[in-house]
Parts: C-alpha cells; structure tokens; sequence
C-alpha cells in the first residue's frame, strides 16, 4: 500500500475504518470481544458457584472493604471516559491531543492496577487468605486476577502504541490500532463494572 | 517480492516457504498433512482398543495403557484429526467460493495452525514422557485432578495452546465472509459451504473459551494447588461437567456442520441441480448452530441435576432433530429427478445420507432422559457418536477430499482406489459400531478395558474388531491412492466436475492471487449463471489492475515454537523449579513477538499489472 493512501490529504471522518484492513481490524476485534465475554462469563459463573465455599477461612464478608474498591471503581471507570476523549481526538485527527488524554488513561490505569496489588498484598499477608486457601480463594483470584491481566496487557499495549506512533503522527495504518486498544481498554472496563457487583457488593451483604 | 518462478526450488527454499506462509491454499495444506497424521495416530489407537476387546479376558494391553489409548483416541480425533482437516478444506474452499484473493487476517490464519500444531506435538510427547492422559477425553474432575503422573497435564496445557489456535481460526473465517465477499455475493448467494463454514466459526468463538476457562481451572487444581474442583477445600467438581460440556456439545456441531456443507456442493454438481430449499438449508444452519448452545446438560442427565432441568434438556435436543430432518428432506429432493452421476464423492454423499439418520435416531433416544439412565456410560453411546462422527464428518471429510482435490493439488483422485476404500471403509464402519448398540443395550459399559467370557458379548466385539480392520484397510488404500495419484495422476482442467460455484471459475493450478479480476456475483451458484448465459468465465467486477499481498512470516512459527517452550515449563515446574525458566524463555518468546508485530509495519506488497500476463504469482 502506497504511502499516499495511507497519508491522505484530508483524514476521513472515520480513520479506523477507512482502509480494509482497517475494517478487518474493526470488525475481528468486536468478534474477539464476544469470545472474551464467555470466558469472563465463564469465570463468573465458576466463581458464583464458589463464594461460599471458604472451607473454614475468611469469607468475603469479612475480608472485603468497599472504600478501596469504590477508589479503583473511579479509576477505571474515569480511565475509560478519558480513552473516549483520545478516540475523539483521534477522529478529529489532532494526533498531540490523542496521546495527551492516552497518556492519562495510562497513569489511572496503573493507579488501579498498584491498588489491587496493594489489595492482594493485604489479603495474603495480613488476612492469610491466598489461591490455595479454599475453593472461593481459588475463584477469587482466578477472576479478579484475570481481568487485572487484562489491565497490565491493555497497559502494555497502549503504551506500546504511543511510543511507537509519537514521531510520525497519525495515518491510517495506526488509526485502526489506536481505535481497538480503546475498544479493549472499554471492554476491561466494563468486565470490572461485573466484578465490582457479583464479588464486592454482593460479597459485603 | 519474488515474482519470478523458480522452476527448481531447493527442499530448504520449499520447507522455509511452508515455514513462512500466509497464503490460505498453503495453509489448507499444512492442516492436511498435519491432521492426516494424527488421522492415522488417532486411527493406530482405535485399532490398539478393537484388538484388545477382539475377545474376552484379552491383555494385549495392560489395563492402565487402555485407558491412555482410550483418551489419546478420543482427543487426537476430535481436536487433532477431525477439526484441522475441516479447517483444511475451510481454507482451501472458502475464499475461492466467495471471490477473495486471500483471508482477512493472512498472518493470524497461520498463528492458528502452528498453535494448532505445537498443541498436537505436546500431547502427544506425552507418550514418551511418562505415559499419556489417561482420564478420558472428557476428563472428568477428580478422576483428571487426581491422576498421577504428567499425563493429565499434557492433556491440559496441549489442549490450551491448540484450543487458542482454533479460535483464532474461527475469528479469521468469520471476518472474512463479512468483509472479503466479492461484488454481488450476498448473504443468500453464499455457497453452503461457505454458510456453515460461517455459522461453525461463530459457534468456535462462543464455545472454545468456555474450555480455554475449563482448562485454566483444571491446571491451576494440577498444577498450582488451587481447589476448584477439590471437595476437601470447599470445590465442586460439577463446575467442570458444565465448563467442558458448554464447549463440547457445539463443538459436535462445528464437526457435523461443516460436512453437512460439504454434501450440500457435492449433491447438486453430481445431479446436476441446484440445491434443494437452499434458503431452508441456511435457516436449518444457523437454528442447528443456535439450538447447539443450549443442549448441554443432555450429557449430564445422571449427574443429578433434577427432573426439571433434565426434561427442559431433553426437550431441547429433540428439537435439534427438526431442522436436521429438513436437511436430510432437502439432500433427497435434491437427488430427486436429477441426472445423477456415482463416483467416490457422491458414494460418500450417498450413504451418509441413511448412516446419519441412524445417528440421528439413536440421538433422539439418548435425549429421553428417563431411557438415558440406562444407555448412559455403554456402548450404545459409543455406537451413535461413531455413526454421527464417523458416518458424519469422516465421510465428509472424505467426500470433500475427493471433490476438491482437483483444485488443491490439480488432479483427480484415482477413482478405482477411492471406490475400494469407500467399500471397506463403508462396510467396515457398519460392521465395527451397528453392533455396538446392542453391545450396549445388553450392558457392556464403555471404557472399560476386558469383557467377562460367556455374558452374550463375545461375537459381538469379534465382529465389531474385523470391522475395524476392514476400516483400516480402506484408510491405508486412502493414502496409497493419494500417492499414486500424485506421482502418475494426470493434470486437470479448473472445472472437472462441471461446477457451480466460484472455485471452478479459476484456472489450475490456482494462482497465487486466487482472481485476476474480481469476479461479479449475479446470483446463487455464480458460476453455473455465466456458463448458461454462455460463457466460460466469470464477468469480471474490475479492470485488471495491481493485486495487493500479504507478506510472509516467520513469527507465526515462533510464536508456536514459544508457547511449546512454555508448555513443558509448566508442566514440569512442580517437580523442579528450575522449569519455570522454561516458562519465562517461552512465554518471553510469544510476547517479543507480539511485540515486533506490533511495531514492524507490514504493509503488504502488490504485484503490478504488467507483471500478471508474465506469470506472476502463479
């Protein structure tokens, strides 16, 4: 593909799917996203099955405590909001701005991501509650532990992203990238939206 | 950007060119010749099993190497066997009938196979590793978490990395029939093959991450002492019934449906016809891939689940039968009046059309929950997922093989070999597994690895292990056919068969570019439209102008070679944590080229116009 069709004049209105690669990309990701939602469905039916089954260790009512969870909740949540605000930026082709509200998006990320270390640090240390203690422990931190993979994966992706694309600028070879990291940035987000109710709410009550 | 053609390639310039392709023809290939071998593995294993049971208080194994073959056979054939030849004539098939030049994701297309692949070489190392799973292909918590040994292990971490490869496979075919069909090609102009091709692939990516999550949990309990499955820590081992069998019931109907689509092509070029119901075959699709998800629990009815549950369950998978019996109505009529021609493909077609149905019935009786108590767990169960699979999908398999063949490799299949495997493989399959359900109606249990003398089931197996040698006859005729026919067969013209759909418009052998020129799609069966109006190719929806390729890759390969690496840390990081080096190179491995794959542009290159009357790409 020749450098001027990937360099246009003008950007179009939608960057990301203005080449067929762009739109494979599009499409194959929201497709992958549906797969991701049965392996979390999955995770969260195992772990439904199993929160009551602490085998005589701590149970999630005595463990859980809302005030930290509820600042890791604003984190990510704000840390999407601010990936939308790139996206626009994106498609108003103003590439500085892009990697401006990314960058934020990165930083609350890692914020959220330092909190549940700090959350799992505690559980293990202070509380003895660890992946071997029962079968709630094991899907504790099999589900929580997965989306925060998913957390450090999307991290990784997007900062790789931005490193690699900050001196030549947006075109639309990268458009389709910087728009499906958003769209797993979301896709985390949303899953946490999930585990916040079923593991945190309901494990208070 | 090679666009000269080497006439004398050296083994190492063909093996790095299989090595590195992103082209789906080749691709196709490579899933042939693997799942062909593990065909054969799959196939040496089940003779192992008849041979044991060819009569009563037999030890021609030992009780705890039957149930290593037992699960090995299961395991090759559905994951190692039946899928990759599917997903071989999928990628040999698919973009040619929908007029694309190449899949949509070319680089992602060959990551699947090599996962594939690694997966496959590491549950088979087990073999000389200690000894192979032995659970069962089920594996069934705590029977899997409680085996000793590595064997389970392998089981797991094989499975995980081929199950990857699979879904990827899925996502790539389901962009592409969205996004890649040519001008014309509408949703209702899809060639059958292409519709199942399309549902599988959906039902690939909704299925196979309820294993993938199966998996994890089953290795974090093996491997990392987590106690999801592990009654004495509060787990429950019904979770992983659920998890398997959510996957694994659809995962029968990503076999079965894509060979329903193989007969769906071969039926009408064969009786000169179109179709049948074309639209009730695609409506019969997409509800048989729907009703899929929610029949589950049928495998479970002795688990307990209670009689609500059960009868919802039971109703459910009858209903399955309904759209099914559309598609068999819809293959007579379409022989019904036809001007029908019998060679290999079509004897295959034939009689899968009366095998499947016994499947089918048997299924309907294995549906009625109250009855299913007494058939569960015997060798009626073992004769109707034969019929189906067998009877099914091999056939197929076969079926599509010999109907395609001409556009893989340019020539036919010698016709005379192909009708004496079809007869010893058709007679010997009936003979092997019809007996099998009164085998199991009288109470032999399956899995068991000898037989008590003198309870009325020492004829029965007799017969059903010459069955098997019959079978294994016609298969060893497969393969000597495969390499007369390549060394003597003679090179065909594109269209052998008198075609119909957009596989036949193109020239053999196939170019590299599959089209030239984008061809126009002006209705169902394209092709046969341009011959009847006359002509003798497509009308073209294009000037002829640059074609653009994707480049070829080597990470694919080592993105496999990675997770093969990590595979073995896993495993045996228990004994000794030295392993988990293992696991770190491998895993370091997979992510450094996720890495350069990300940040090297590939942009493809184009072959130029001038260059395509020269031979380029051919």
């Amino acid at each position: 593909m020749s450098n001027d069709t990937l360099n246009p004049k003008v950007m179009p209105e939608e960057p990301e799917k203005a080449t067929l690669e762009g739109k494979n990309k599009f499409l194959g990701f929201w497709f992958f996203l549906g797969g991701e939602t049965v392996l979390f469905a999955s995770l969260f039916g195992t772990f439904l099955a199993l929160r009551n089954s602490t085998n005589g260790g701590p149970s999630s009512q005595e463990l859980f405590g809302l005030d930290l969870v509820f600042i890791m909740t604003m984190l990510l949540l704000t840390s999407s909001l601010t990936s939308v605000v790139a996206i626009y930026q994106m498609k108003k082709n103003n590439f500085a701005k892009m990697q401006a509200w990314l960058a934020i998006t990165v930083i609350l990320g890692f914020g959220f991501l330092s909190l549940e270390i700090y959350e799992f640090y505690e559980y293990i240390t202070l509380e003895d509650f660890t992946f071997r203690s029962s079968a709630f422990g094991s899907a504790f931190y099999t589900l929580v532990g997965f989306h925060g993979g998913h957390v450090l994966f999307g991290l990784l992706w997007i900062l790789t992203l931005m490193i690699r694309n900050a001196k030549r600028g947006l075109n639309l070879y990268n458009a389709p990238k910087f728009y499906v990291a958003s769209l797993y940035w979301h896709f985390i987000d949303v899953v946490w939206v999930f585990i916040f109710t079923v593991v945190y709410l309901m494990g208070v009550i | 950007m090679s666009t000269t053609i080497a006439q004398n390639r050296s083994f190492g310039a063909a093996l790095w060119d299989y090595l590195t392709t992103v082209d789906h023809k080749k691709i196709g290939i490579l899933y042939l010749v693997s799942g062909g071998f593990f065909f054969l593995l799959g196939g040496l294993e089940a003779m192992a099993i008849r041979i044991q049971l060819i009569k009563p208080a037999n030890d021609f194994v030992s009780a705890g190497f039957y149930n290593q073959i037992l699960t090995m056979h299961g395991t090759t054939m559905i994951f190692l066997a039946a899928m990759p030849l599917i997903f071989a004539l999928m990628n040999a098939v698919v973009p040619l009938q929908i007029g694309a030049r190449d899949v949509a994701f070319p680089f992602l297309n060959a990551l699947g196979f090599w996962l594939f692949l690694a997966g496959g070489l590491i549950l088979n190392a087990s073999w000389f590793l200690g000894g192979a799973p032995d659970a069962g292909w089920t594996a069934y918590a705590p029977l899997s978490t409680t085996s000793p040994g590595h064997g389970v292990d392998f089981y797991v971490l094989g499975l995980q990395i081929s199950g990857a490869g699979t879904l990827i496979a899925g996502i790539n075919f389901l962009v592409t029939i969205v996004n890649m069909r040519a001008p014309g090609m509408t949703y209702m102009r899809m060639p059958l093959f292409t519709w199942t091709t399309f549902v599988v692939s959906a039902l690939i990516l909704f299925a196979f991450p309820a294993l993938t999550v199966g998996l994890f949990l089953l290795m974090f309990d093996r491997l990392f002492g987590s106690g999801f499955f592990d009654a004495s820590m509060g787990g429950n081992s019904v979770i992983w019934e659920h998890l398997f069998w959510i996957f694994g019931h659809p995962e029968v109907y990503i076999l079965i449906l894509p060979a329903f689509g193989v007969f769906s092509e071969i039926l009408p070029v064969f009786s000169k016809k179109r179709l049948f119901g074309y639209t009730a075959m695609v409506f019969a699709t997409v509800l048989i891939g729907f009703l899929g998800f929610m029949v589950w629990a049928h495998h479970m009815f002795t688990v307990g689940l209670g009689p609500a549950a059960n009868s919802i369950f039971a109703v459910a998978t009858m209903a399955i039968a309904v759209p099914t019996g559309i598609k068999i109505f819809n293959w007579l009529f379409t022989l019904w009046g036809g001007n029908i021609t019998i060679n290999t493909a079509m004897l295959y077609s034939l009689s899968f059309i009366p095998t499947f149905t016994i499947g089918g019935m048997t299924g309907v009786m294995l549906a009625a929950a109250a009855a299913d108590y007494q058939f569960h767990d015997t060798y009626f169960v073992v004769a109707h997922f034969h019929y189906v699979i067998v009877g099914g999908v091999v056939f197929g398999i076969f079926a599509g093989l010999h109907y395609w063949w001409p556009r893989m490799f340019g020539k036919i299949l010698d016709e005379k070999l192909g009708k004496l495997t079809f007869w010893t493989f058709f007679i010997g399959f009936h003979l092997t597994f019809f007996i099998q359900h009164f085998l199991g109606l009288m109470g032999m249990p399956r899995r068991y690895w000898t037989f008590l003398p003198d309870q009325g089931l020492d004829t029965g197996n007799l017969i059903s292990t010459i069955g098997a040698f019959l079978m294994a006859f016609g298969t060893i005729v497969f393969v000597i056919n495969v390499i007369v026919t390549s060394v003597k067969g003679e090179k065909v013209g594109g269209d052998p068969w008198d075609g119909r759909t957009l596989e036949w418009a193109i020239a053999n052998p196939t170019p590299h570019y599959n089209f030239k020129q984008t061809p126009l799609v002006r209705g169902l069966d394209a092709f046969w439209i341009e011959k009847m109006d006359g002509r003798k190719e497509m009308t073209p929806a294009e000037p002829v102008d640059d074609i653009h390729m994707p480049n070829s890759s080597i990470l694919p390969f080592i993105m496999a070679l990675g997770l093969f690496i990590a595979g073995f840390g896993f495993i045996y990081q228990v004994d000794n944590s030295a392993w988990l080096a293992a696991v770190f190179i491998g895993m370091g491995i997979l992510l450094g080229c996720m890495f350069i794959r990300s940040v090297k542009d590939d942009h493809g290159y184009h072959i130029h116009k001038e260059d395509l009357d020269k031979g380029a790409g051919l």
